[in-house]
């Protein structure tokens, strides 16, 4: 026999035992994701993969791109099927929707952009794609989406509780006092990968990483950012703290809100009653 | 010594069946059952332990009169190596899942015991026995990663996990604090003090491969044999390496 023909028969050889176990070939290819009436195909993705991703997140999307030593936060890791974003409870798989929204939206303070310059169907496919790098995609299925209820409207009594909240929850340790990011664990701060990585800063802007609304500020809280030091509050905060929070949280972004322009007439006249945010502070 | 051999499980052992398939296996009772004992003591350069600064959590620095060294390599008398996980790794005929629960405890900025062992699906329940906050984030690869804040006077953390697995924990406030979930297939298994000794009882007759794990000086096995009720010696050496 042929040296080519020996390998041959031993590649087949391997197949059938593998089928013979009932062992089925990786379905990459095949995989898909949904979004409304947009399905993605996995095959078609990973073409747009190569081209627009795999610089950073790396050919096998184990965020070894060659670009990924000069990036800070580091990309995402796809093959440990962890993801920030979501609509769904730590330690479960994101929605579709919620991969879809990561893509067109990108992540603030990282580098990783907007790609809206994609089309619908491009960035499904992505999706489908980006969903081919980890067995667990195959294995589990995403969590359920959890509930917003309706946002109450924002008072000087829902700020006060949330700033009460901020102090309470120790929040402080990490975003700051003033939410700018410089709490006492800041600098210490490491993801999941043992990668250093920072809090957000509410100075940043109208961004926050997964979303600009209240509703996105809510899910943060009771999801946490899988992967990043930020954790689930699901267990800790009822809808109405939690939604007291986000008014409180609203306040310290530089922006011409609703929750800002209450509190800033009420601390016009009342600011002296305030306990300090932080290791002496009652927050009340 | 610290032995995680849930008694229901022994019970479980002792008193089952061995046909083949799926489920539980049930033994007639009189059927003899062996114990696997040994210790666990490290040779070579030990790492020179820091203490832990806790100024940044004042509530933590007031709970230890003494610095808290740090707790990745504990050895104790005549070399004995602490918080070693010894386990039937092969040759176990399995077992349905202890259901007593491990306790996992944050206390002082430490976690509580530093390495706990369990078995896939049993119930595990963390606590946050200071008096503020702590995230807990156990850093799954197999099973799914998960990151909870638990304040304090929260109610404890009540889960399980699905798949074998050896998991580091860290608290990301207090990045000194780190730990370790050792979940397991086998109900045999146990967590070295610092004797360094081991016992791993309930075995029926069969071969074993008997692997020690710690999370700095690596892991080792051996083969060992019960043929009975008798009670075998396996001792493990384990190389220190420093810093």
């Amino acid at each position: 026999m042929k040296p080519q023909t020996r390998w041959m028969s031993l590649v087949s050889a391997c197949g059938a035992v593998l089928l013979l176990a009932g062992v089925t070939p990786a379905p990459a290819a095949a995989q898909e994701a949904h979004v409304g009436t947009l399905t993605g195909h996995a095959a078609a993705g990973q073409a747009l993969y190569t081209r627009y991703c795999a610089g950073c997140h790396g050919d096998d999307g184990d965020a070894q791109g060659e670009n990924a030593q000069w990036i800070d936060p580091k990309p995402r890791d796809f093959t440990l099927a962890t993801f920030k974003c979501r609509s769904t409870p730590s330690g479960s798989l994101p929605t579709d929707q919620d991969l879809y929204n990561s893509v067109e939206r990108g992540f603030v303070t990282t580098n990783m952009p907007p790609w809206v310059a994609l089309t619908p169907q491009n960035r499904i496919n992505l999706v489908a794609y980006i969903k081919t790098f980890a067995p667990r995609w195959r294995t589990a299925k995403p969590g359920t989406p959890i509930t917003i209820p309706v946002e109450p409207t924002a008072t000087i009594q829902s700020i006060l509780h949330g700033r009460q909240l901020y102090q309470r929850l120790e929040c402080w340790k990490c975003h700051g006092p003033a939410g700018h990011g410089d709490g006492p664990s800041a600098h210490e701060l490491t993801d999941s990968k043992d990668d250093p990585i920072r809090p957000y800063n509410f100075q940043t802007g109208s961004r926050f990483m997964c979303g600009t609304t209240n509703q996105d500020l809510y899910r943060i809280f009771m999801t946490g950012l899988d992967g990043s030091p930020m954790p689930s509050f699901a267990d800790q905060l009822s809808p109405a703290e939690a939604w007291d929070l986000v008014h409180f949280l609203r306040t310290l972004q530089p922006l011409k809100t609703r929750e800002s322009a209450i509190w800033h007439e009420w601390a016009a006249t009342h600011a002296g009653e305030l306990k300090p945010i932080g290791p002496e502070g009652g927050g009340q | 010594m610290m032995t995680r051999l849930a008694a229901g499980l022994v019970v479980l052992w002792v008193g089952g069946a061995a046909a083949g398939g799926g489920g539980p296996q049930h033994r007639p009772p009189s059927l003899p059952a062996g114990t696997i004992s040994g210790k666990v003591t490290y040779t070579g350069t030990l790492p020179k332990l820091r203490p832990i600064d806790m100024a940044k959590e004042p509530n933590c620095v007031t709970q230890h009169p003494t610095p808290v060294m740090t707790q990745d390599a504990v050895t104790g008398p005549a070399s004995s190596v602490r918080y070693v996980v010894v386990y039937i790794s092969a040759g176990d005929q399995g077992a349905p899942a202890a259901t007593d629960t491990v306790h996992y405890d944050q206390k002082g900025c430490l976690y509580i015991p530093h390495v706990a062992a369990m078995q896939v699906h049993q119930p595990l329940a963390i606590f946050n026995d200071d008096p503020h906050s702590h995230n807990i984030h156990p850093l799954a690869r197999v099973n799914p990663e998960w990151n909870k804040s638990q304040p304090k006077g929260a109610p404890a953390i009540r889960t399980s996990w699905d798949q074998p697995e050896f998991i580091p924990v860290k608290c990301n406030v207090h990045p000194w604090m780190h730990g370790y979930f050792v979940v397991l297939a086998t109900p045999h298994f146990a967590v070295t003090d610092s004797t360094g000794e081991f016992s791993l009882a309930g075995l029926p007759p069969g071969k074993y491969t008997v692997t020690a794990w710690h999370e700095r000086f690596g892991t080792q096995s051996q083969e060992v044999t019960i043929g009975g009720s008798e009670t075998k010696t396996a001792n493990f050496v384990l190389t220190a390496r420093p810093y």
